[in-house]
């Protein structure tokens, strides 16, 4: 157990530093998405755009708060704060680097990590899904509606595909899982199972091509059309370091967490998190969105029962061998 | 008889008339009347525009939905009414291009080449050959740039984002076209009764050129990213399908109709500036869905950069505009001259020409489909009546047909394969 002022000054840390990423990986999502599409991106605000962040955070904070007159007062605020909590709760059980003597990288290192990781994340439905309501609207209604189908249909798929690794790592806690790729990343040998929970992490965190909850051309901002100012920033910073959480769940279950050669563990770590962030935005560029019903059967009919064979066939082979 | 033989009535409500209306008022609070198929509490009524990003301008779409299936839909139209038709007859026969021009925004050629092949039908005019191919040309090119705003906005609402990028960067190419030879990009109002504003720059037929040689690449590069791109396939196939019968009764022309399989095209049925001259094909669909709509579209920007080819290379060089003085301005350096000149001049600028009494129809092809004009003279400077037939108000009246039963995603794909523009709906 560490000295309480440790955990601390590391929760505050943590939070600052999701901050900064999350203000930074907006930046170049704006940024890779202009290049994709043949523009600049944000370049106006400091060298290479790099103030843009702070610029948006404070046209956010000086934005007038709407609450739209039928919606529940409470739930309406508690919402974005629900889903921005959960976002980064979830960081708290995931190791950056490995454990030097007594001094830990996390800041929670509970036995069932991953478990604790799955359950935090799933909470992160309730804030759409009471933000949706809460604003009384038909669109944020139905975009709600969407989301909290989207998220539990998911949700399955992608647990069942990640079993396969801790079968084969023997361990749910998140740095025996990573000490067991120290060799071969898991992504080699569970190849069907990483792609499952790449396209589950995706679908999870709302991101193109599975943008339905807020698909801007049919639902306007889909749950959070009312929101404005500070609490739409919230569910902004939600979805962005959710993203950043599912990726580094994706490095440290699949990718090989921090193990790589020369260069020290932390930066590994951040490079396969960018990495993966970049394939996030570039699917963005490319791809068109999903129907919201073709969603739904893609994940129940192809999604679950691949991640349920993946698993036998997994169970199967380590028995046998 | 009956109602003088009644006696006075008294103004305060009798007490059998306050029942009267008692009931009447309890009539008027009670419920509707429930549906057949499902009661109404289960359905959702949902407000469509008109300012939702996806109704490409401002058309409004009165939903009910049950679930996410749309059970019926009202489109509602109105809201870019600009009273353009009524102020063309305010304005002398060459000035009403410019209003006209802005109707259909994304093809104001077309507008312009229905507009004056109507006015000089009414005169008798016969442009002379230059004039009549630039005409061919631009028209064209029009459709290309008509059809990549298409393609980006329908990619975008389906959530193919670059595309987008991609289709306005092709676009700004052919505009940069347009300016060169009008110095407009958006409402050139470059053909004139009689011909055109002024000749094209020497070096626009080697930009054209130009243009052309990267052009089959770069729609090369959008097949690429949706011809067989699953998503985009199953966003599009089996969504708003129209039967032949269906088009034909609905009154749509243009791409949607023939994505539905009936081979009509202006172009082809009625032919204007010499189009018979000209090999293209015309595209067909087979099943009238979305995906039909795009394939057809793209298959004509194909075919209209191949028309852009052929009449590139019979341009050649000679007038532009009818040398008839009482239409066509006299060229500048004669004002200084001539007198005669001078007075032509100001005589056509304020007063205008005549236009022999009689009414006409013209339509052409725009990219959007038959768009018809019916202009009216009555011998005056002034158009009497210029009565519009856009495409996209007969194309707007098929989104209850296309979109009935099918969800609320697909509504924004039906609304984009059906590309409407709304200057031109309302006008």
């Amino acid at each position: 157990m560490e000295a309480w002022w440790l955990l601390l000054v590391k929760s505050v840390g943590l939070v600052l530093l999701l901050f900064l990423i999350f203000a930074y990986l907006m930046l170049f999502e704006r940024k890779f998405l202009g290049f994709f599409q043949l523009r600049h991106g944000p370049n106006r605000t400091g060298p290479w755009g790099l103030l843009q962040p702070f610029a948006d955070a404070v046209k956010l904070v000086f934005k007038e708060d709407i609450i739209p007159a039928s919606a529940d007062r409470l739930i309406y605020r508690l919402a974005p704060m629900i889903s921005l909590f959960v976002a980064l709760a979830a960081y708290v059980v995931i190791p950056v680097a490995p454990s030097s003597g007594s001094f830990r990288w996390g800041i929670a290192d509970p036995n069932a990590g991953l478990l604790l990781l799955l359950a935090i994340l799933s909470l992160g439905v309730y804030g759409i899904a009471l933000g949706g309501w809460a604003s009384q609207g038909k669109y944020t209604l139905l975009g709600a509606l969407r989301s909290t189908a989207q998220a539990i249909s998911y949700e399955l798929a992608m647990a069942m595909s990640l079993v396969g690794v801790l079968i084969l790592a023997g361990s749910v806690r998140l740095d025996d899982i990573v000490a067991a790729q120290a060799r071969v990343p898991f992504i080699v040998l569970q190849p069907v199972g990483a792609l499952i929970f790449l396209i589950c992490i995706v679908a999870e965190t709302n991101r193109a091509p599975f943008d339905l909850p807020e698909g801007e051309t049919e639902l306007v901002g889909g749950y959070h059309t009312e929101y404005s100012g500070l609490r739409f920033a919230m569910y902004y910073m939600a979805e962005y370091i959710n993203m950043i959480v599912m990726a580094s769940l994706l490095t440290h279950l699949y990718l090989g967490g921090w193990h790589g050669p020369l260069l020290p563990p932390v930066v590994w770590f951040a490079l396969k998190v960018a990495a993966v962030l970049f394939l996030f935005i570039w699917l963005r560029a490319t791809l068109p969105r999903f129907r919201y019903d073709r969603l739904m059967s893609f994940g129940w009919k192809v999604l679950l029962p691949l991640a349920a064979l993946n698993l036998l066939v997994t169970a199967a082979v380590v028995v046998l061998a | 008889m009956a109602m003088m033989a009644r006696e006075p009535e008294p103004l305060a409500p009798s007490p059998a008339e306050g029942t009267a209306r008692q009931e009447v008022e309890a009539l008027a609070l009670a419920p509707l009347p429930k549906d057949q198929e499902a009661p109404l509490e289960e359905r959702l009524t949902l407000s469509i525009g008109p300012h939702h990003p996806s109704t490409h301008g401002v058309l409004r779409v009165v939903v009910e939905l049950e679930g996410e299936t749309v059970v019926k839909a009202t489109p509602e139209i109105g809201f870019l009414h600009t009273g353009i038709e009524k102020n063309a007859e305010y304005l002398l026969w060459q000035q009403a291009i410019t209003v006209l021009d802005r109707m259909d925004y994304l093809s104001p050629l077309s507008n312009n080449l229905g507009y004056v092949l109507a006015v000089e039908k009414l005169l008798g005019l016969e442009v002379p050959e230059r004039a009549r191919v630039v005409r061919v040309i631009l028209a064209e090119l029009q459709r290309i740039a008509s059809h990549l705003v298409w393609l980006g906005t329908t990619a975008l609402d389906l959530g193919a984002q670059s595309v987008y990028f991609y289709a306005f960067e092709l676009r700004e190419g052919i505009l940069d076209l347009f300016e060169e030879a009008s110095g407009a990009r958006m409402n050139p109002s470059y053909f004139r009764v009689g011909g055109l504003a002024q000749d094209l720059p020497e070096d626009w037929e080697a930009m054209a050129r130009a243009f052309l040689a990267k052009f089959p690449k770069r729609m090369a590069e959008f097949r690429a990213l949706l011809d067989r791109n699953p998503i985009w396939i199953d966003r599009t196939k089996g969504i708003g399908v129209l039967t032949a019968q269906q088009a034909i009764a609905l009154g749509l022309t243009g791409p949607l109709l023939r994505a539905s399989g009936v081979n009509y095209d202006v172009r082809r049925a009625f032919p204007y500036c010499g189009y018979e001259r000209y090999e293209f094909e015309v595209p067909l669909g087979t099943q009238g869905d979305a995906y039909d709509r795009y394939l057809v579209r793209m298959r004509e920007m194909e075919e209209s950069a191949r028309i852009v080819e052929q009449a590139l290379a019979e341009l050649e060089p000679g007038p532009v505009m009818v040398d008839d003085r009482k239409i066509a301005l006299p060229p500048k350096e004669e004002l200084k001259v001539s007198m005669e000149a001078l007075i032509h001049h100001f005589k056509l600028v304020a007063h205008g020409f005549e236009v022999p009494a009689g009414a006409v129809y013209q339509a052409i092809e725009s990219p959007r489909g038959e768009i018809g004009f019916y202009v009216v003279s009555s011998g005056g400077t002034r158009p009497w009546r210029v009565r519009v037939r856009p495409p996209s108000f007969y194309n707007v009246q098929a989104i209850p047909a296309m979109a009935e039963g099918h969800l609320v995603a697909d509504l924004v794909a039906i609304l984009a394969t059906i590309d409407p523009v709304f200057g031109e709906v309302d006008r």
